[in-house]
């Protein structure tokens, strides 16, 4: 509860420091401060909750437990990495810098309600409460004509699957007479409602559509490529893996007893996912473009997570949702550095600025799951749950046939850094702070991939 | 024993650290870790002659995996024959200039200790990250260092490899999930969790497991990425590669698959000694049309593989034994074969058979040196290859399957096919009408030492097996009940 009222609360705070000062670069770093004090907060409530006993607040409604702070102490702590590594550029985007970051704490606060949710209108509200300030990002850049279409396209899409979700929860509540998550476990499978199971797809197609799975994915590269990129980074990244953490637990703890009825249909939508967001992604000449399908394809592996009801996915899909986000806001750093966002801007980076093309080494290798990186070990924790759930081995076998064809759009970036003669220009210096961030990134990559255990604190 | 783990830490390390050397002093730190290395093979190769060694470290137990590594005598085999092969290759290439030298020295160091990894791994998702981490250095080698055409080619290979292993992957888990603990990754356990599958499950694991085994050998079908890989490699990487990366395939057989997946084996094994043999007669075939050198090569080096991976699933004593023994023995002659490919290269400018000749009057020493390496290529007595080959042919004709004579003279095809391909080349690189462009001289003084280890190795063994044999008997005793 401490870290939803300190995000609202320094929300306004970087709101109204907009009326107090016009210096982009005080308010960059008074952003960025309490960033590092909402992490700080985060921390606190971790260590002071007792991990067997979560809190229960508003009738119900909320129920905060070890495993909704331990992932918001690591969201936390993404969003000051993300913060400190691309905060300059938010700068760039307009003149109402302190509105951007302000909605990023309200996106943040959004998040937090996701993870600990206990009543299907805490899940609408939080919903909300992370989409709307997303709507506003994408739009940021008024003059941009790209960014105007993505902010629209992305709002009436919004829309439209909040309709769906909408029409979900009250089929749901027509069946069973009740908002809250953990009645629905009663639902048995040889017993279901019709109209509940009407309204847990509905449900499911709606979460589709918010973590971007197919055939549900249509908006995301429109939306991800006409963004400023620092917003990219971010609604790809930190966003998206909390809409899974509401997805897991809604279909885990709500209708897991009921898996059977649902699973097909959702690895149906994972087979495609799958499939679109890799070899779509093979065909772009844009990196800002390919990263938005490898965001596709690896939403795919992470609906693996829903699919394998045990105890494995929950912890799969915390190593995942860090091993993505940091490796991913890593990518997009290294993409603003650069003048042009083709394969053909990689050209030559490595003689140029061998520092950086190593670390940017390290985060394509860890997207694609190369051993001793985190999304290895993030790829393997979602494969070991789903393998362990059984039935799905033609999936988890596709999906290996998917994991190689993404090296191939990964490496093409490797390959332009350092085998292909060229001049990679640079649009902005990478200073020694920057480098010793992108350091840092990858150190986590390398500890996600060595020591997983460090991350998941026995949640 | 913390000695067996530093085998893999002191290329690891020296790895590292070479990165950051300027100039000259990468290929010496190379050098000098790799030295170090062989050294320390050597006295665990004594230590561990009576009984294996093992070493132990909890990795991650949640997961059931841990860092736990056996030296046993296949697996001290295959790192002496790596310590020793890079300490070679480094010599030879002591006089080359290389661009980026720190990089290049670094990465093979650090493929070394990926190489290491495997064949000392006795937990299986360690042995997985291992597998994988020797790939990695060796795609940006090849990438980095090859021919022309180098990065289509080395991606094919990476992408081929990568899948496989992914595969490979999907069969341990599921080998692990069958009895979830602290250790359901180690080795004994996979065993068991394999062995007590039914038949059909062992069936298609061993389907998935020996994908990735066989596009590393390579095995036909899965052979096409390794030509071009070795043409376009830079002799070093080359060696690298055919040396002791193929053999990883072969270990993995032997080490993983054999034991955990007997009644999948027993189904498979006659369809994959019949792919082995079509590869093996294929192979030669193709040799024998080669006008570049290094596809030549290449092509018998299918053939030999395919030799030993059917001994393999003859699934008797002999052809284990067999295997153990050539694995070594091929690792040490590909090596030499490779070093004298790159010398002729290095001082006539081509690989081009057709346009050679004459090396016995302008190199005598060189071409000496030739000679006996493809004699040793092509299994003649007194050489090594002989002994290894000879036990190879027995174990497959004593092999259970009811066609194991044609078995054993289809392959045996191969002997006599290599034996022209090999003299062909002999006859047209050392004898006939002089190269007129090129230099002209012969061995330096680090090509002759690494050439002297190699041919040392070659008479020794093949004069003298016994201790070879030894080395390896321990173990094949207790691999076949």
């Amino acid at each position: 509860m401490k870290a939803i009222i300190a995000a609202t609360i320094l929300g306004i705070i970087m709101m109204f420091a907009g009326f107090m000062s016009k210096d982009k670069k005080a308010v960059t770093t008074l952003a960025t401060l309490l960033m590092v004090a909402l992490f700080g907060v985060s921390i606190w409530e971790v260590m002071d909750t007792p991990a067997s006993a979560p809190v229960s607040l508003f009738h119900d409604m909320l129920r905060i437990d070890h495993y909704a702070l331990w992932f918001n102490m690591l969201m936390a702590g993404c969003a000051t990495l993300y913060i400190l590594l691309v905060g300059k550029e938010i700068r760039k985007i307009g003149s109402y810098v302190s509105e951007y970051f302000a909605l990023i704490f309200f996106i943040l606060c959004g998040v937090f309600l996701l993870t600990s949710y206990n009543n299907m209108l805490m899940l609408f509200l939080g919903i909300e409460i992370l989409s709307i300030p997303q709507y506003i990002l994408a739009g940021s850049d008024k003059r941009n004509l790209k960014s105007s279409e993505a902010s629209l396209k992305y709002f009436l899409m919004g829309a439209f699957s909040t309709c769906i979700l909408l029409m979900g929860i009250t089929l749901l509540y027509g069946a069973t007479g009740t908002f809250s998550i953990l009645s629905f476990s009663f639902l048995s499978a040889d017993m279901v409602n019709p109209m509940a199971l009407a309204g847990i797809i509905l449900i499911m197609v709606a979460f589709a559509f918010k973590v971007s799975a197919a055939p549900m994915h249509m908006w995301t590269p429109d939306v991800y490529d006409g963004s400023p990129t620092p917003f990219t980074a971010f609604m790809a990244t930190i966003v998206k893996v909390s809409v899974f953490i509401a997805f897991l637990r809604l279909f885990h703890a709500s209708f897991g007893t009921i898996s059977t009825r649902w699973t097909l249909a959702l690895s149906v939508i994972t087979a495609a996912t799958l499939l679109i967001g890799n070899v779509t992604a093979v065909f772009q000449q844009s990196v800002k473009r390919m990263l938005a399908y490898s965001s596709i394809a690896q939403a795919g592996f992470m609906l693996f997570a829903i699919l394998s009801v045990n105890a494995t996915a929950w912890q799969g899909i915390v190593i995942y949702a860090v091993a993505y986000t940091v490796a991913t806001v890593g990518m997009f750093s290294v993409l603003m550095k650069l003048k042009d966002y083709t394969y053909d801007g990689f050209n030559g980076l490595a003689k140029k600025q061998p520092l950086l093309a190593f670390y940017t080494t390290i985060f394509l290798l860890s997207l694609a799951g190369i051993p001793l990186t985190g999304g290895f070990m993030a790829k393997y924790y979602v494969l070991f749950a789903a393998m362990q759930q059984g039935q799905l081995l033609w999936l988890i076998i596709f999906a290996l046939l998917m994991a190689a064809i993404s090296v191939y759009y990964y490496f093409r970036v490797i390959i332009a850094m350092y085998f292909k003669e060229g001049n990679a220009e640079l649009e902005v210096e990478v200073t020694g702070a920057d480098k010793f961030l992108m350091g840092l990134t990858c150190i986590i990559i390398i500890l996600i991939g060595v020591l997983p255990q460090l991350f998941l604190n026995n949640v | 024993m913390i000695l067996i783990l530093l085998l893999i830490l002191i290329p690891l390390l020296s790895g590292i650290l070479t990165f950051f050397v300027k100039g000259n002093g990468a290929k010496g730190l190379a050098l000098l870790s790799s030295f170090v290395t062989l050294a320390l093979t050597a006295y665990v190769v004594s230590a561990s002659y009576a009984a294996p060694l093992t070493f132990s470290l909890p990795w991650i137990p949640h997961l059931g995996t841990s860092i736990s590594l056996l030296a046993d005598g296949m697996s001290t085999t295959l790192c002496l024959l790596t310590s020793i092969v890079m300490t070679v290759v480094f010599i030879s290439n002591w006089n080359k200039e290389v661009t980026n030298p720190h990089a290049f020295y670094a990465l093979m160091l650090l493929a070394q200790a990926g190489l290491m990894g495997v064949f000392l791994a006795s937990d299986a998702l360690l042995f997985y990250v291992f597998w994988e981490l020797a790939l990695i250095p060796v795609y940006f080698l090849c990438s980095q260092w090859g021919g022309e055409r180098r990065i289509a080619v080395t991606f094919k290979f990476f992408v081929y490899t990568f899948l496989g292993s992914l595969l490979m992957l999907s069969a341990l888990i599921y080998l692990a999930i069958q009895n979830i603990g602290d250790n359901s990754y180690s080795w004994a356990n996979i065993v068991h969790a394999g062995s007590s599958l039914s038949a059909g499950q062992q069936q298609w694991l061993f389907c998935l497991m020996f994908v990735a085994f066989a596009i590393k050998m390579p095995i036909f079908p899965f052979h096409t990425w390794q030509p071009d890989t070795y043409e376009q490699s830079p002799t070093p990487v080359t060696i690298v590669l055919s040396a002791l990366m193929v053999k990883m395939g072969l270990f993995a057989v032997i080490r993983w698959l054999l034991p955990s997946l007997p009644q999948g084996v027993a189904f498979w094994s006659d369809t994959v000694i019949v792919l082995c043999i079509i590869g093996i007669v294929y192979a030669s075939c193709l040799a024998m049309v080669q006008t570049d050198i290094k596809r030549l090569i290449a092509y018998s080096s299918i053939a030999h593989m395919g030799l030993m991976c059917a001994a393999v699933f003859s699934q008797t004593n002999m052809g284990l034994h067999g295997v153990m023994v050539q694995m070594f023995n091929h690792g040490i002659n590909i090596t030499g074969m490779w070093l004298i490919v790159s010398m002729i290269e290095s001082r006539w400018g081509t690989r081009d058979l057709t346009k050679m000749g004459g090396l016995a009057t302008t190199a005598p020493r060189m071409a000496i040196a030739f000679v006996i390496i493809s004699f040793a290529n092509i299994a003649l007595p007194l050489t090594n290859g002989f002994i290894g080959e000879f036990m190879l042919f027995n174990g497959i004709f004593q092999g259970n399957s009811p066609y194991h004579i044609s078995f054993m003279v289809i392959a045996g095809l191969g002997v006599i096919l290599g034996a022209v391909y090999t003299l062909t080349m002999v006859q047209k690189v050392a004898y006939g009408n002089e190269v007129a462009q090129g230099a002209k001289s012969d061995l330096t003084t680090n090509e002759y030492v690494a050439l002297a280890i190699i041919i040392v190795i070659v008479i020794a063994l093949g004069v003298y097996p016994k201790p070879l044999l030894d080395m390896t008997s321990g173990f094949v005793s207790h691999m076949i009940p």
